[in-house]
């Protein structure tokens, strides 16, 4: 088995890897938002159950999530309900949107009170203040936190294969049963490769917005 | 009517009463300073005139402007009207630090007309906007920022800061224009340059309300000072005499503390 072919096999797996991440961020960014909007919310009944839920999501291992998302409902119904790649979609998604929701709130409730109020005073809306006074402050503040997150999201979809989905260490692993162990620290440029691209993308962000401090 | 009346103000945060209704009134281009202790309810006194706060008792009007009375329920676009006839200038400046200083005043304008012009379509967007934009830069000059228009707040002085605030709140074009210790966050060599600007404003015509430390300002800036003391206007009178002769023994105590602690 020849580096090439190692390669090509790698570069599928990673293709499955690109696509789980690339999904949970889509879906788990605007989740997030929601979830932050939920517990901030002024009824309290709805933050505090908001908060227990991110509670259990941020104390219970992915990799569990991950199983039970796949194996539960086919528990209770008797058939396989979800198939594997979407179990591990979903799971990442509500997983990652709970994060993110804390660090939307932390940035959201850092905004100092008095920027609203100044907003209100000169006739703006809610909404306009959102748009034009609050969000690009968030986004500054929350930028770096969200890079963490981001790249830990990068390697968490490792996870996946507990669940048999074939990703870029699994696809590597699968050349163990061949005595190649190579591979599997071969996949190590790969995720480098894929960091480094976020850590310059996160970098120029963070560059594009240093003409304002908050 | 006087220009600005409020009538029976009062305002508690929970069990916490504030103001103890407030009758007040000034007329169009008087200045009046408003001083006191800590504590005392001025700040919350601003808010209410700038619906920061919601009142829960009593009157604000202005002569040809709004009329709010606490015991009626007004809608959000309601209070916005009422809002910008109102300006009000932050101890703390609150510029939005994203903006540079020509945005800070010319948005918040930007957004009124762009408003106006959704229910009205027909006047011409880009003229009006050109008209914001000439508004903004006049202002800016005005407080003598001429050369800063491009630059953002976090490389302007305090000083500089404030005097965008004020062209900021002077762009909506108050009735009456409110501000909260505008020079307590300043270091003392910068305090000039916006007592200054207030000065001019006076000048120009402009009606303010100014919650100040300054005694001296208030002196010779203002047409009137009133003293609050726990959530009432304890006295009130032309700035000498009230500082010179107060009759009311808190008034007396608050400007020997005042004056010691700047004597001593
Ligand atoms: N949002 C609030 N909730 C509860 N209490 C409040 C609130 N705002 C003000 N207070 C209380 O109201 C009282 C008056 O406060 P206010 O800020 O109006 O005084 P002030 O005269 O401006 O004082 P200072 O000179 O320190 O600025 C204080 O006892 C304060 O603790
Ligand atoms: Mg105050």
């Amino acid at each position: 088995m020849g580096f090439l072919e190692v390669t090509q096999a790698l570069l599928d797996g990673l293709w499955n890897t690109f696509l789980i991440f690339a999904l949970t961020l889509v879906l788990a960014l605007p989740l997030g938002l929601v979830i932050s909007f939920g517990s901030m919310s002024k009824i309290k009944p709805i933050s505090y159950i908001v908060k227990f839920f991110v509670w259990i999501i941020r104390g219970v291992p992915l990799m569990l999530q991950v199983i039970i998302i796949y194996y539960v409902p086919g528990m209770l119904f008797g058939v396989p309900v979800l198939s594997r790649f979407v179990a591990v979609i979903v799971a990442f998604v509500i997983n990652y949107a709970c994060y993110f929701s804390e660090i939307y709130r932390g940035g959201i409730e850092g905004i100092p009170r008095g920027q609203y109020e100044a907003a209100q005073v000169l006739g703006m809306t809610k909404w306009e203040t959102f748009r034009t006074v609050i969000l690009m402050q968030v986004i500054k503040r929350i930028l770096a936190p969200m890079g963490n997150e981001v790249i830990t999201l990068v390697k968490d979809t490792a996870l996946a294969r507990v669940i048999m989905v074939v990703e870029i260490i699994q696809a590597a692993q699968n050349f163990a049963a061949y005595g190649l162990m190579w591979p599997l620290f071969y996949t190590a440029v790969f995720y480098l490769a894929f960091v480094g691209v976020l850590t310059l993308l996160f970098g120029y962000l963070e560059k594009k917005l240093s003409y304002y401090k908050v | 009517m006087a220009f600005l009346e409020v009538k029976n103000l009062k305002k508690s945060f929970g069990s916490t009463k504030v103001l103890h209704g407030i009758d007040f009134s000034m007329e169009q281009g008087e200045v009046v300073a408003v001083i006191g202790a800590s504590g005392g309810g001025k700040t919350t006194f601003l808010r209410c005139l700038n619906f920061l706060e919601i009142a829960d008792e009593g009157t604000i009007e202005i002569d040809g402007g709004f009329s709010f009375n606490a015991e009626k329920k007004y809608t959000e676009s309601e209070i916005r009207e009422m809002i910008l006839r109102m300006g009000l200038v932050f101890q703390s400046f609150n510029l939005f630090p994203q903006y540079t200083a020509f945005d800070n005043v010319f948005i918040p304008m930007k957004l009124r007309t762009v408003e106006r012009h959704k229910k009205d379509k027909s006047f011409d967007l880009a003229a009006a906007l050109e008209e914001n934009r000439e508004r903004a830069r006049y202002l800016l000059c005005e407080v003598g920022l001429k050369d800063k228009m491009q630059n953002y707040p976090w490389q302007l002085s305090g000083g500089q800061q404030q005097r965008v605030a004020i062209a900021r709140a002077l762009a909506q074009n108050p009735d009456v224009l409110c501000f909260d210790e505008p020079t307590s966050a300043l270091d003392p060599e910068l305090t000039g340059e916006v007592l200054r600007v207030i000065k001019e404003l006076k000048d120009k015509g402009c009606t303010m309300i100014v919650v100040t430390h300054e005694m001296e300002f208030a002196r010779k800036v203002a047409d009137r000072a009133i003293f609050f003391a726990d959530g009432v206007i304890e006295e009130e009178g032309v700035p000498e005499k009230l500082f010179e002769h107060p009759t009311s023994p808190k008034t007396a105590a608050f400007l020997g503390h005042v004056n010691g602690s700047l004597n001593g």
